[in-house]
């Protein structure tokens, strides 16, 4: 019998219950995360979309920065969603941000617009099979620029770039979280599978 | 081929108060305090003229904010900005839409522009907050186009019974309609006055279909977990920061007590040494037309 994986969604603010219902959906468990001790033994971990500002702070009052960067950097897959995104970066354009610092990405936030410009569009990805995927982007971040080592996922038509990898870091500039089509989902237990 | 992108969606709208859930959602009335705000984590803050017991000392008609100030503290801070306007006051709203605020509230704080009829908000690509009493009240507001609702509380008060009330009173109307035969439900629907669709919903979800964030009194990290663990999505904290002895740090602590709720250990620590918070009224020695959450239904 193979052991039933544990996926931690931090849990500071923002859409942690979405994902939450949609790993249980796909039979993993799921612990949420606010503590650093939450985080023993997770095989994997969701930062989710919210207020990145807010995020950022909780995690430093609550001592989350040191313990999770440590367990990404040997190995654990760990999944951005627009706020987490943001969180994930090694460059951010806003200062008021303090991030993870893990990713080789360099990330604009808002940088859509207000609201009002909150969209949603049909994207392709070989992440997730031919499907288009009708992506929901809410007051979100773009990926500006990327390291080397990152392999891009999927862009917008005009080549923005919504969606990457880094072996076993994941951003999605979007909200999975929102959508019925859970193939992001299903797309992020497989790296913890392998 | 230019991309097709939806826009001002009811998911784009409820999506955003999705975005908000496990945060607080500070008033503020000027850049400064909005920058205290967003540097205490309130995920989106309320630009305001006045906070809401200044507005009850201060009497007369109370309008949208001044647009110059809504836009200086959008330029402020990085954060989501929500501004007031007053009910069934549409052009208000097409004002406030157009300076590009985040989210509307249509509320009972401001003086009443229209006694029959809200703002048709399915007209708007902004989405709106409104404020409800109770379940039939909540889902009204939504067929309207409501993307959020929360408590009305009784704003500006410092007590917090009314937004205790009114959560109970919705949780106890979504209990009652989940334990309904189908044969029962168009009578539920008219007694609630609510939209039959919606109160389907209600019963498939177990919960409002839409965020709802308890609002109208809340005053201190205690207030703040006591919505929580009564079911809120997050809070609203009007008068209860900048009319408090340490905005900052009352702020902060209400930020931390959202998070962490359900954790009578954390919220003794932030509890402490606060400061005075703000002096507040009891609701029950309010006269009855001085009461903000019986000016709609």
């Amino acid at each position: 019998m193979t052991k039933q994986i544990t996926i931690g969604v931090l849990a500071l603010q923002g859409a942690f219950i979405e994902h939450i219902g949609i790993l249980q959906n796909l039979g993993a468990a799921t612990r949420e995360i606010r503590l650093p001790e939450d985080l023993e033994g997770i095989d994997g971990l969701i930062i989710p979309g919210g207020e990145s500002t807010t995020i950022s702070k909780l995690m430093q009052d609550y001592s989350l920065i040191t313990p999770i960067k440590k367990m990404a950097k040997s190995g654990l897959p760990v999944w951005g969603t627009c706020a987490g995104l943001i969180l994930l970066a090694k460059k951010i354009d806003n200062q008021i941000v303090t991030s993870l610092d893990l990713m080789d990405i360099e990330v604009t936030r808002n940088a859509f617009g207000r609201q009002k410009e909150s969209f949603s569009t049909g994207l392709s990805s070989h992440a997730i099979g031919d499907k288009q995927y009708e992506a929901v982007f809410i007051r979100a971040p773009l990926i500006s620029d990327t390291g080397k080592k990152v392999e891009v996922l999927a862009k917008l038509e005009d080549g923005t770039i919504v969606a990457a990898r880094e072996n076993n870091l994941l951003v999605t500039s979007f909200h999975p979280e929102l959508t019925l089509d859970h193939r992001w989902h299903q797309y992020f237990l497989s790296m913890i599978n392998k | 081929m230019a991309e097709h992108k939806n826009t001002g969606t009811m998911q784009l709208k409820s999506g955003l108060a999705q975005m908000l859930k496990g945060g607080v959602i500070m008033d503020v009335v000027n850049e400064d305090q909005a920058k205290i705000a967003e540097e205490a984590g309130a995920c989106s803050i309320m630009a305001l003229e006045r906070v809401p017991a200044d507005i009850r000392a201060a009497g007369g008609v109370a309008r949208m904010a001044d647009p110059e100030k809504v836009t200086e503290i959008m330029q402020a801070v990085s954060i989501p900005v929500m501004a007031k306007c007053r009910i069934g006051h549409f052009v208000e709203a097409q004002i406030l839409e157009s300076l590009g605020v985040d989210y509307i509230d249509e509320s009972e704080v401001l003086t009443l522009a229209d006694e029959d009829f809200h703002i048709n908000k399915h007209n708007f690509k902004v989405p709106f907050v409104c404020g409800a009493k109770n379940l039939g009240e909540a889902l009204r507001r939504i067929g309207e186009g409501a993307a959020m609702i929360r408590t009305k509380g009784e704003p500006g008060t410092g007590d917090v019974v009314e937004a205790v009330r009114h959560m109970r009173r919705i949780n106890q109307e979504i209990n009652w309609i989940k334990n309904l035969n189908e044969d029962e439900f168009m009578a539920a629907a008219k007694e609630l006055a609510a939209p039959y669709s919606l109160l389907l919903e209600v019963r498939k979800l177990g919960r409002l279909p839409v965020v709802n964030f308890a609002a109208g009194g809340i005053a201190t990290p205690a207030d703040a977990a006591l919505m929580m663990q009564l079911g809120a999505d997050g809070v609203f904290v009007g008068s209860g920061i900048f009319k408090s002895g340490n905005p900052l740090e009352r702020a902060k602590a209400i930020v931390k007590a959202v998070t962490h709720y359900k954790e009578p250990d954390i919220l003794a620590e932030i509890s402490k040494n606060l400061g005075e918070p703000m002096s507040g009224l009891d609701v029950k020695k309010l006269a009855d037309t001085d009461l903000m959450s019986e000016r709609s239904s």
